[in-house]
């Protein structure tokens, strides 16, 4: 547990030394505040929520969380310090943790990093806080999910630009085989179970239920088996193609 | 203190490394040499846990690498090739990880990072981005990153490359002054290094071992071992030539280039010394002869012998002039 500490704190830190960090922070800012208050008709819809400020964010990570993930195992390939790394007495499971909590934690500073969002709608209105704490919440365990995916798209690859193209286009899948316009198109055709199976694997689903307001411990196991279950694949790939 | 057992490492159908067993004990530097692609980092790679063998194992200070992973690399020190290190990291920040990872802490920590930054010369450089520095200096940290926890047993694939004549000499003399106590593996190219800083050599080509003793010794199998070498004046050297292959201890006589007729190769019979023969010889011959010396063997024609099959006729039996 202490390496997965240390490796953490280098991880993380590592985010800072790059311009990679203050980038990803701006944009994802900007972006938030441009689809809340332009697209998501923030002040028309004269609600005191941030409903319009959460929808958006399946579709945020969808770009920008692939940003994050990529360089988690492609870079450590790309330079070679992998033989590095792991040559050092630390066990494959603290590393891969290590590196997925660093990228988690800084998901979470760019999330809370939206809080003016919060003063906002404070200001204008009185909005359940329990629901905005509820969806914050739901929204780092996608990010999670997403990450965790990415993590493990990474370990494949050496080249980067594949990492984000390959866990957007998942991370897409993912997202969309719960969204109204998919569930709307095989409706036609597709057996009851078979959509409401899709749905309720989609991360879209899950989020947008907790998001309601309703922080059901099944949305949250369904989170955190989708980052173990990923996790687990992650350190099985380092472990079987790491020196390739 | 480092032992290896048999190692054998497939990559589909190709065998990179093919049945390799040596044991290194405290107090020896052995120098892993061998032409590119001959199974040297394969080997280095499996030893340090990073490559898991085909077949065998690498046993560190008693900690089986495949089977104690976690001791065996608490008592390794390792350079992959290339030393390579977090581009973005400082050098300070990166050797500070290493220390944690490591478990060295509070004033031991202090200490093992003085000693390293002061054995390294590395203090100059402490708070720059690792990606800015000259290769030296990457060669460097990369080096100290092995060494901070003092480990008995040390691997370092290409410790001196990209280091220039100045660094290569010291990182041979720390090499040096740490070989006492500990057991250190080193691979090079560069075969004047395995004869400044290896107590032993170990030859591999296409993943096996050709040769394996210490580097005198190899030397000695050069065809060159107790040649003579004499520089002589353009004027005496058709007559020399002829009279030193009358001598009774030569078999045979050569130009050394076949540009220039004043150096001369003189190759004893069977190899035995002919110093004191040729020492007479020269001593009669006055002014004829201005230099001549007596070759230890060349490591390097050891070397082309061993890991070109196809040319080893020619290399290992010198065209002899008649005798």
């Amino acid at each position: 547990m202490r390496n997965t500490a240390i490796i953490f704190r280098r991880e993380l830190s590592g985010y800072f030394a790059t311009p990679l960090a203050y980038v990803f922070i701006v944009i994802f800012l900007v972006l938030a505040g441009v689809l809340t208050f332009f697209v998501g008709n923030f002040f028309e819809r004269g609600q005191a929520d941030l409903q319009s400020f959460f929808s958006f964010h399946p579709w945020l990570y969808l770009v920008l969380i692939p940003a994050l993930s990529m360089r988690l195992w492609a870079e450590e390939r790309r330079s070679g310090t992998i033989e590095l790394f792991l040559t050092l007495p630390i066990r494959l499971s603290e590393a891969v943790l290590g590196k997925f909590l660093a990228a988690w934690c800084f998901a979470g500073i760019a999330l809370a990093l939206t809080f003016p969002f919060w003063i906002t709608v404070n200001v204008l209105g009185e909005p359940d806080n329990g629901v905005i704490l509820a969806s914050y919440i739901g929204s780092w365990l996608m990010a999670g999910a997403i990450l965790a995916v990415g993590a493990t798209l990474s370990a494949l690859t050496k080249n980067q630009v594949i990492a984000f193209v390959i866990t957007a286009a998942a991370a897409f899948v993912l997202t969309v085989a719960g969204s109204p316009v998919v569930l709307e198109l095989v409706r036609g055709w597709a057996p009851e179970g078979l959509i409401r199976a899709v749905a309720t694997a989609s991360l879209f689903h899950h989020f947008t239920t907790i998001t309601r307001g309703v922080l059901d411990l099944r949305d949250i196991v369904y989170f955190v088996s989708i980052i173990a279950a990923f996790l687990a694949a992650n350190a099985l790939l380092i472990d079987l193609k790491k020196a390739d | 203190m480092l032992d290896i057992r048999n190692l054998v490492k497939h990559f589909g159908p190709l065998v990179a490394v093919d049945g390799v067993s040596f044991t290194v004990p405290r107090g020896e530097v052995l120098g892993f040499l061998g032409p590119n692609g001959a199974g040297k980092s394969t080997t280095m790679k499996m030893i340090a846990g990073f490559v898991a063998p085909t077949a065998g194992t690498a046993v560190v200070c008693g900690n089986d690498i495949l089977e104690q992973p976690l001791a065996a690399k608490r008592h390794l020190g390792y350079l992959p090739e290339g030393a390579p290190a977090y581009p973005d990291m400082a050098v300070a920040d990166f050797l500070g990880f290493v220390a944690a990872i490591r478990g060295l802490r509070g004033a031991e920590r202090k200490s093992a990072l003085a000693r390293i930054i002061e054995m390294m010369r590395i203090g100059e450089v402490l708070d720059q981005p690792i990606e800015t520095l000259s290769k030296g200096f990457q060669r460097r940290v990369g080096v100290a990153q092995a060494l901070l926890h003092d480990p008995p047993v040390l691997i370092l694939d290409e410790p001196t490359d990209g280091l220039d004549p100045n660094q290569k000499h010291e990182m041979r003399s720390i090499i040096h002054t740490m070989q006492p106590d500990k057991a250190i593996v080193i691979s090079t190219h560069l075969l004047e290094e395995v004869e400044a800083v290896c107590s032993r050599a170990i030859i591999i080509a296409r993943g096996r071992i050709l040769a394996d003793g210490a580097p005198s010794e190899l030397a000695a199998r050069s065809p060159r071992h107790n040649a003579a070498r004499l520089t002589v004046t353009a004027a005496a050297e058709a007559r020399i030539r002829a009279e030193l292959a009358r001598l009774p201890g030569v078999a045979s006589v050569e130009k050394v280039d076949a540009s220039d007729a004043t150096a001369l190769l003189v190759y004893p019979r069977d190899q035995r010394p002919i110093a004191a023969e040729i020492a007479e010889f020269v001593r009669e011959q006055g002014p004829g002869v201005t230099e001549w010396h007596v070759e230890q063997g060349r490591l390097e024609d050891v070397f082309r012998a061993i890991t070109t099959p196809a040319a080893e006729p020619a290399e290992a039996e010198p065209v002899r002039a008649a005798a």
